[in-house]
């Protein structure tokens, strides 16, 4: 009896780790990872590049290495082991000190996001200021009113 | 006039200007480099680039091209994935076991490939000449290389005599790299 307790409480630690592992893997998917990678002979994200071989053998190791249970960041790193780093599509990505093509991507966003700001409060300053003018041209309507009271007294209507 | 000094036209005029501007940067930047084609169209040989990569058989390895001097080398970019290499290797391999017996040989360079694929490729076609790896293509742009496969012939003085853009064919071989073998070093 006490044999049998003995290998049901193995079966069971063995059994243990092989549930934790099924729970965690696959840790990715293609998916989500084809945002963030380039196909690096398209020079597209891979996600986008849907009939380039390269892009197709790409997938195919994605794939294999997300079936050997590998995380998305090991297999961004595997990536960039076999195409070097411009294969992450993510400005920053690459583990370099960040080029300024990199600081760009981020800047000029932000700057046309300020310009579009600006130009906005300014175009509304002046409608307003244009619209503040408007009694000024009460005088040119009171005119066009005098001008057409006289033409009907002149035609006699 | 005044209308036109506005500042609202004024910031649409320059981002319409900085537009063009990289547009016009980009078509420049993707711009295939072809000084070898027309220094070889020419009857110039300009001296091949430096290439240093790893060995595609054993990555521990570095090799470089300036090893083969005083070899006639057919240097072959190629990848696993790309379907014309896969058509071309057979000849490769024919013309490198004829090569190595005049001093000459073939030397492959792998490029944005997955190195296990590559490697796969090459057991399975019984490629036996050397082979280079060169993961992010880095090499490619020094011979404006575009596509695949592409050969450059390169004499025993180490520079370019020849360039195929597009897979080889025996004629090719016979009559653009043939001629060297007889060359002196």
């Amino acid at each position: 009896m006490r044999r049998l307790a003995t290998l049901a409480a193995l079966a069971a630690a063995l059994a243990l780790p092989t549930a934790a592992t099924a729970a965690t893997c696959p840790q990715t998917t293609l998916g989500d990872i084809e945002d963030e990678v380039m196909c690096s002979v398209c020079g597209t994200p891979l996600g986008l590049a849907e009939e380039s071989p390269q892009a197709q053998q790409e997938r195919a190791y994605i794939e294999r290495l997300i079936a050997r249970c590998r995380s998305k960041d090991d297999i961004k790193r595997a990536l960039v082991a076999q195409f070097g780093p411009a294969v992450l599509a993510l400005p920053g990505d690459a583990g370099d000190d960040g080029g300024i093509e990199d600081k760009l991507v981020y800047i000029i966003p932000a700057l046309a996001l300020l310009l579009s700001a600006a130009a906005i409060a300014l175009a509304a300053t002046r409608w307003r200021a244009a619209k503040r003018r408007q009694p000024g041209a009460k005088p040119a309507a009171a005119a066009d009113s005098s001008r057409v009271d006289l033409d009907m007294e002149r035609y006699d209507l | 006039m005044r209308r036109l000094l506005a500042p609202i036209p004024i910031a649409v005029l320059c981002a319409v200007v900085a537009l063009v501007a990289l547009l016009a940067y980009g078509l420049a930047s993707n711009e295939p480099d072809r000084t070898v084609d027309n220094a070889v169209s020419a009857g110039q040989r300009d001296p091949a680039p430096k290439i240093d990569l790893p060995k595609l058989r054993n990555a521990a390895q570095k090799s470089s091209l300036a090893d083969y001097r005083g070899k006639v080398v057919v240097l072959n970019y190629w990848a696993s994935w790309c379907p014309p290499c896969r058509d071309e290797s057979p000849l490769l391999e024919r013309w490198h076991r004829r090569l190595s017996r005049s001093d000459a040989t073939v030397l492959g360079v792998d490029v944005q490939d997955v190195t296990g694929d590559a490697r796969a490729f090459a057991a399975k076609y019984g490629l036996t000449y050397p082979m280079l790896h060169d993961g992010p293509g880095d090499t490619r742009e020094d011979l404006g290389i575009l596509g695949l496969p592409e050969t450059f012939v390169i004499d025993r003085r180490g520079r370019i005599a020849a360039v195929a853009r597009g897979p080889v064919d025996d004629e090719f071989m016979r009559e653009r790299v043939a001629p060297l073998l007889k060359e002196p070093a």
